[in-house]
């Protein structure tokens, strides 16, 4: 409510703040010797308009963020406030209960002790109001004096309203970033916390995974919350099952498409298999859950194994294998085609055939670029969610065989958040120390490749 | 409609293109181009832009293959073969006539390994020590071994442009070419490299036959002892250097060896 009559009013403040900015700067430009300002009248318009706008949005949301704060205060100070149960749930209920009726949200009150808070709030809310209102108006007036002031025919309008919007541009890429910041600070505070219950070595080296949300939280068997088989499941799944799909079937079809294709296969093979990156991974999951996985059970019997899963670690690397070839065939040809012409000229005039040429100049020239996706790939593979989720399984196994089931990173983290446990129990802290070790692999693996692209880059320009 | 000077004496063509026409698609790039390339000789081929010399000077180890719409037509020989018949193994081919391009471009390897990489594809070499003699040898040739014999394994890529264009002439020698053509080697170089990399072309005159595309007037007239102007993909003019830049009997070449156009 009083957000959104502030937010108006501020957009009106704004309007008016322009039209009279117009209009003064028009009065000015004719009463100017040559009739000329060193800025359009609209860029004086405008100037005065965002320093209106601008300081009263930055009050707005100040105050609403502290006002809800106040008003309750207010009300809790209020003599009928006096017998409210001290602390707590039932508390909450009634303050809640009586904010919705004098609001207008709620039609009327159903605790009777919320009754006798409905008028305080009331009186509160209206009195808050007023005073956002007034502060509003006299920001804005302030604010708009000030910059209306400032106008006349040398002013430069032109040039402040320009750094004004970069500001702006600027607070919207800070918007990513600062987000991120925030993830990852909630995600240290709850993996603190965890570590707090579960020590980080019996996290990081113990070899057996088994949480029990029912357990008592209070003294957690440290010995059941080894995430080794998880490092390794999603290891074995996303960065070598996975990875000895990829990066062969990637770089060849890169190869491919850069060397040997004529311009009309190109021109829809290359899309087609972009399109592949694009398929939600569900779906690839369903192909893992349904088609895959049982022919590898099958396969798995023919080779003579007494009582395959159903679910098996090859099933998942495969499809996520798959799932990733565009990512890596993307990054190569990228790499390859960046490697310049004269190269592989150069060899070509030395008698080298194409192969020879791809071998030993093309593909070692763009390795960096190569690793890089491969690295990238591996990211993205061991942050993959739904894929192992259908065809992996939940079963965390420390094994070698790829027709065994196993577990990953990232189905933990779903396991143990989907569940009823509260967010006080170890099991469910656990998911952030895990999620928390994924974001450090995966920044670092970006870091890294982030860093040997931009060397390989220097080196060709 | 090629001028050729009569007074050419008789020597052993290493090379002949005759009527050898040049397509990019239907553009026709070159137009009836008949020269023989003589043995001991540097042959240079000069002309504006955009007139076919560099086209033409890929025909003769097949470059213009990598283009997909270039179509050659007529024939070129070396050594009396035929190197556009269906037989002829383009790979060898490159082996004999070698090539040095306009921009150096070592590959991202070490100095050893860019002199290294043509014998070893074509395994000229048994052993290392066989590999390393080559390496020094080619290195000498080209005039560049005191420059870089303490550091052959750093990146061929971290030589200064003139020491780049050498490297790649070096690469060029080391598979023992017969021909070798240079296509405005030194277009990127500064006057002191540019300097070096003529008195190289001197000192390889005679062991190899040596075509050069150049922009530079001066110098065709300070490398070459064969001269052919080249204009709107067409051969003008043929003939000794000194009779081309002192006495030419077309018009366009007066024009554009005095500098009217080009």
């Amino acid at each position: 409510m009083s957000p959104t009559i502030l937010l108006l009013l501020a957009l009106g403040l704004g309007l008016a703040g322009w039209l009279a900015a117009r209009a003064r700067a028009w009065t000015l430009r004719r009463e100017s010797a040559d009739g000329r300002l060193s800025s359009l009248p609209t860029y004086h318009a405008w100037y005065v308009a965002l320093w209106i706008v601008l300081p009263v949005l930055a009050f707005v949301a100040l105050w609403s963020a502290i006002a809800p704060g106040l008003i309750s205060q207010t009300v809790l100070s209020s003599p009928a406030a006096a017998d409210l149960p001290a602390f707590g749930f039932q508390r909450q209920t009634i303050l809640n209960e009586a904010r919705a009726v004098a609001t207008g949200a709620a039609p009327a009150v159903f605790n009777p002790q919320a009754r006798d808070l409905v008028e305080p709030f009331r009186e509160a809310l209206s009195y808050y109001t007023t005073i956002g209102i007034v502060v509003t108006l006299l920001i804005a007036f302030l604010a708009g004096t000030w910059a209306f002031l400032r106008l006349k025919p040398d002013f430069a309008a032109r040039t402040r309203v320009e750094r004004i919007v970069m500001a702006i541009l600027l607070a919207a890429s800070l918007v990513a970033i600062l987000t991120t910041i925030g993830i990852l600070a909630s995600l240290i505070f709850e993996t603190v916390r965890f570590f707090g219950m579960v020590s980080p070595i019996d996290f990081l080296f113990g070899t057996h995974w088994g949480p029990d949300p029912m357990a008592n939280p209070d003294s957690p068997d440290a010995s059941r919350y080894g995430a080794i088989p998880l490092f390794w499941g999603t290891l074995f799944i996303g960065a070598i099952i996975a990875m000895i799909v990829a990066i062969p079937l990637g770089l060849m079809s890169a190869i491919y498409l850069t060397q040997y294709a004529n311009p009309k296969v190109r021109s829809w093979v290359k899309p087609t298999l972009e399109i592949l990156a694009g398929v939600p991974t569900v779906v690839y999951g369903y192909f893992a859950a349904l088609t895959i996985a049982p022919a590898i059970r099958d396969l798995a019997i023919d080779l003579g194994a007494s009582n395959p899963s159903s679910e098996s670690a090859l099933a998942a690397g495969l499809v996520m294998g798959v799932m990733i070839i565009p990512f890596v065939s993307s990054m190569a040809d990228d790499s390859i085609a960046a490697v310049p012409q004269s190269m592989r000229d150069g060899s070509l005039a030395m008698g080298a055939t194409t192969n020879e040429t791809i071998r030993r100049v093309l593909v070692p020239a763009a390795l960096p670029g190569i690793v890089a996706g491969v690295m990238l790939a591996i990211s993205r593979a061991i942050g993959e969610t739904m894929i192992v989720v259908m065809a992996a399984s939940t079963a965390a196994n420390l094994s070698g065989n790829p027709l065994e089931s196993m577990t990953t990173v990232t189905v933990q983290i779903v396991a143990m958040l989907t569940g009823e446990g509260s967010f006080d129990h170890p099991a469910t802290l656990s998911a952030f120390a895990l999620g928390f070790v994924l974001f450090m692999v995966t920044l670092g693996l970006n870091f890294v490749a982030l860093r040997v692209v931009k060397r390989y880059r220097e080196a060709y320009e | 409609m090629t001028v050729v000077h009569e007074n050419l004496e008789a020597t052993d063509a290493k090379m002949s293109a005759r009527d050898v026409s040049v397509f990019y698609g239907d553009k026709k790039a070159i137009d009836e181009v008949s020269i023989e390339i003589p043995t001991k000789y540097v042959t240079a081929f000069i002309g504006p832009s955009g007139c076919g010399k560099s086209t033409f000077l890929r025909t003769l180890n097949r470059m213009n293959d990598t283009i997909p719409s270039a179509r050659v037509e007529g024939e070129i020989t070396l050594d009396g073969e035929d190197i556009y018949r269906s037989k002829m193994d383009v790979v060898q081919l490159r082996a004999r006539v070698g090539m040095v391009f306009q921009k150096p471009n070592p590959f991202p390897k070490s100095i050893y390994e860019n002199i290294a990489y043509g014998p070893k594809i074509h395994g000229l070499a048994e052993g290392k020590d066989e590999l390393d003699a080559i390496v020094e040898r080619s290195l000498k040739r080209a005039g560049l071994w005191e420059e870089v014999k303490d550091r052959l394994q750093d990146s061929g890529t971290a030589l200064s442009g003139g020491q780049q264009q050498r490297l790649c002439i070096a690469r060029a020698i080391a598979v023992d070419p017969e021909v070798i053509l240079m296509d405005e080697p030194c277009s990127a170089l500064d006057p002191i490299a540019t300097a070096k990399i003529e008195e190289l072309i001197a000192e390889l005159n005679g062991r190899y036959a040596i075509v050069i595309v150049t922009h530079s007037m001066q110098q065709a007239a300070r490398v070459s002892q064969r001269t052919a102007f080249f204009h709107l993909g067409k051969m003008v003019e043929y003939g000794r250097t000194s009779d081309i830049f002192t006495n030419p009997l077309e018009q366009r070449t007066q024009d554009y060896i005095t500098g009217r156009y080009g």
